[in-house]
């Protein structure tokens, strides 16, 4: 098995606001193997670019904070480390796609002048070597005329282009991990199927780990080995791929996928609907953060919440009931 | 395949311009094609979808058949009336049969009026209620759409994106209306509160035999609710038919590429396919390629495609493309 590249364990992350602390990351703990992609799923406000954000120490502090939790990146913990170390780390060895391509790209400077800098700052090359360098990178995300476009700025670059120009430059230093936020969720079907089928490619060629962030289950079933479900600011489910969508056990992720319609649906039927609304995270749970809306519910879900426990090899699942029974777990 | 069937709304080579204005003079140096020739029926009580990339003119049909728009061209029959040459009464009453429903629940309603001034204000504009009555129809509107009646003095910003699009229905039932133009209405919401709307939708649908025009991006859910659908590339219709057989037997190079880039939710099946990765991005519609729109990006083009443009025909009956290859 290959080797654990990213440990996280713990993880507690909150927002003071006026109206009250936001407990927005409640306790989460995962992993992430060599050369793997790891899906991460939920709805909006579950929490999940806010774990991603907290691991590389970019929650704005004030309002957040990191209350509790290691994230270990090649024998050292992340979260303990000095603004300057992390900065390091997130240049060169981790780097992230935001969830907004027009926000992380600074609109008055040149594409090529935001993909040079990088390069000269952390790899310590020279300003022909760096220009070189971003003209190779833009074409590796297929943009045509590389050396050209090099000159414009992001407002004359389509959203798929500004999306790829995102990849290039999270590719630049060679990352051993790629943490990607919602990369292809502004872009339409024909474009996110291009970009999906980049960072295929460049994965394989590149041998790097990518955690993928996404509220979309048919992108995740098309590029992740293993995927984490997220509700509530607590990871509910964990498995490989094919174990999820084959036998989804927590009612939440069941209910999700019975909520989608398929295009290779044999006929039509009434959605599954999950009733009521996503939890609003003013008070750490002490229930099980899905109650309100699972049909499955007894008297022990609003008491105490459950931990995540496998149920199979390499399948985690936090929830009192075994669904396939309707009855508690021993 | 429809012949049974009424057509409730015919729109006729509609076509949508607007100007480009440049220069201290403000010239007309141009114009955005957004809408360039479209021919379609709707039929009473089907669900009619439309596909397409963003930016290829989908919200802008919708809007010039609502004559929210003043069309460049074209003519759009509803009831066998062309709206086109309506006006004042007669045009007041046919808007009572036709509303819409917007993307963005949090921008279409008006944050200073209550839930239920805003479900009766169509009521008082058209004349249709008074006093009591309105509130007696804001209540019962409410609770078609799963709401609790209770809630008429609250304001928008008191319920979550899947409660206000369900305003926004309520407010478009208002005066029961024969066709609604569904613009993205689940977009914006959440995957496990889209399933909610789209249900509503489907049950008053049945209900009062509504006729949809549903625009998504989503070619999943346009399958699921649509009777047929139509495809939209860059101001065009390229092809329109029965769901399943649009599913099952895509014709048109683009409608292809669409459906083979859909990501379906089971790692097994999606593995299965085969996928046609479409180069480059759509062109501007301000400059749309001669000829064929989509040639530029089209993986089967040929020289002739460049000189005339494909004529949108019925290939098999109630099955339309516009594709010089296709026969
Ligand atoms: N800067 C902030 N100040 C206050 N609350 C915040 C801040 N950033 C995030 N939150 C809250 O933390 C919770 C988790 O947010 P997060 O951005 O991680 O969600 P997400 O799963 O990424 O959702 P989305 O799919 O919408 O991107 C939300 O309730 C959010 O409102
Ligand atoms: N009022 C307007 N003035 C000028 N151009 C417009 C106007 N409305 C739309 N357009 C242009 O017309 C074209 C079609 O726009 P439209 O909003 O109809 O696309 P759409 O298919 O609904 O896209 P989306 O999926 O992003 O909603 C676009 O190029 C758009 O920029
Ligand atoms: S623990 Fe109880 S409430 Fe929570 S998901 Fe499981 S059955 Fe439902
Ligand atoms: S007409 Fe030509 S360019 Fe257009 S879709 Fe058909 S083959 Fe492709
Ligand atoms: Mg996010
Ligand atoms: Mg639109």
């Amino acid at each position: 098995m290959p080797d654990t590249i990213l440990d996280v364990q713990g993880l507690e992350t909150v927002f003071k606001t006026p109206d009250g602390t936001i407990h927005a990351v409640n306790g989460v703990s995962f992993n992430l193997k060599e050369g793997e992609t790891l899906g991460v799923v939920g709805e909006s406000g579950c929490g999940k670019s806010v774990t991603m954000l907290s691991v590389l120490g970019l929650i704005p502090n004030p309002p957040g904070k990191v209350i509790a939790g290691s994230a270990k990146f090649a024998g050292r913990d992340l979260l303990k480390m000095s603004n300057d170390e992390i900065r390091q780390v997130r240049g060169a060895q981790i780097s992230m796609i935001f969830q907004d391509p027009m926000t992380s790209l600074n609109p008055v400077l040149t594409i090529g002048r935001q993909l040079e800098e990088p390069l000269m700052l952390h790899l310590g090359m020279s300003k022909k070597q760096a220009s070189e360098r971003a003209a190779e990178l833009l074409s590796m995300v297929g943009i045509p005329n590389a050396k050209e476009r090099l000159k414009d700025y992001p407002h004359q670059y389509s959203g798929g282009m500004r999306q790829r120009v995102m990849i290039a430059m999270a590719l630049s230093c060679s990352p051993q991990i790629l943490i990607a936020d919602e990369p292809t969720t502004a872009l339409d079907v024909t474009i996110q199927a291009q970009i999906m089928d980049l960072v295929k490619r460049l994965r394989q060629e590149l041998g790097m780990a990518v955690i993928w962030i996404t509220h979309d289950l048919g992108v995740v079933a098309g590029l992740a080995q293993r995927v984490i479900v997220m509700y509530g600011g607590f990871i509910i489910e964990e498995a490989q791929v094919h174990e999820l969508y084959a036998n989804p056990t927590h009612p939440y992720t069941i209910g999700l996928l019975g909520s989608l319609p398929r295009l290779d649906a044999k006929e039509r039927t009434r959605l599954y609907s999950i009733e009521g609304l996503p939890p609003v995270l003013y008070q750490k749970p002490n229930a099980c953060p899905f109650a309100p809306r699972c049909k499955w519910a007894m008297e022990r879900c609003w008491k105490e919440n459950p931990a995540l426990e496998p149920v199979a090899p390499e399948h985690r699942v936090a929830c009192w009931v075994d669904t396939k029974t309707g009855r508690p777990r021993s | 395949m429809n012949a049974n069937n009424e057509v409730l709304l015919r729109v006729e080579d509609l076509k949508m311009h607007f100007p480009i204005y440049r220069g201290v003079f403000q010239r007309q140096v141009g114009a955005v094609r957004a809408v360039d020739g479209v021919t379609f029926d709707v039929y009473r009580g089907e669900t009619l979808g439309l596909v397409g990339e963003s930016g290829c003119g989908k919200s802008t049909t919708g809007r010039t058949i609502l004559q929210l728009y003043k069309p460049t061209a074209g003519n759009v029959y509803f009831e066998g009336k062309n709206l086109v040459k309506l006006k004042g009464e007669e045009m007041r009453q046919m808007r009572r049969k036709m509303q819409m429903i917007f993307q963005d629940p949090y921008a279409s309603l008006n944050p200073r009026m209550t839930v239920g001034q805003l479900v009766g204000e169509p009521l008082m504009v058209h004349n249709v209620a008074s006093g009591a009555e309105i509130a007696e129809r804001v209540a019962h509107l409410l609770e078609l759409v799963n709401l609790n009646p209770a809630f008429a003095s609250r304001y928008p910003h008191e319920f979550s994106g899947g409660q206000r699009q369900r305003i926004g229905v309520a407010r478009a039932l208002a005066l029961n209306p024969s066709f609604i133009i569904c613009d993205e209405p689940i977009s914006a919401l959440d995957v496990s509160i889209q399933a909610q709307v789209v249900n509503l939708l489907e049950d008053l649908q049945e209900q009062f035999n509504l006729t949809y025009l549903f625009i998504a991006h989503d070619l999943s859910m346009v399958r699921h609710i649509s009777k047929r659908v139509a495809v939209m590339y860059l101001g065009v219709f390229v092809e329109l038919a029965d769901r399943d057989e649009l599913y099952a037997n895509p014709l048109h190079p683009y409608t292809q590429a669409l459906l083979s880039a859909v990501p379906i939710p089971d790692p097994i099946a999606d593995a299965k396919r085969k996928r046609t990765i479409l180069e480059g991005d759509v062109p501007s519609p301000a400059n749309p390629p001669s000829g064929c729109r989509f040639r530029t990006r089209c993986p089967i083009a040929q020289p002739q495609c460049a000189e005339s443009r494909p004529e949108f025909r019925e290939i098999q009956p109630g099955h339309f493309v516009a594709c010089h290859l296709v026969n």
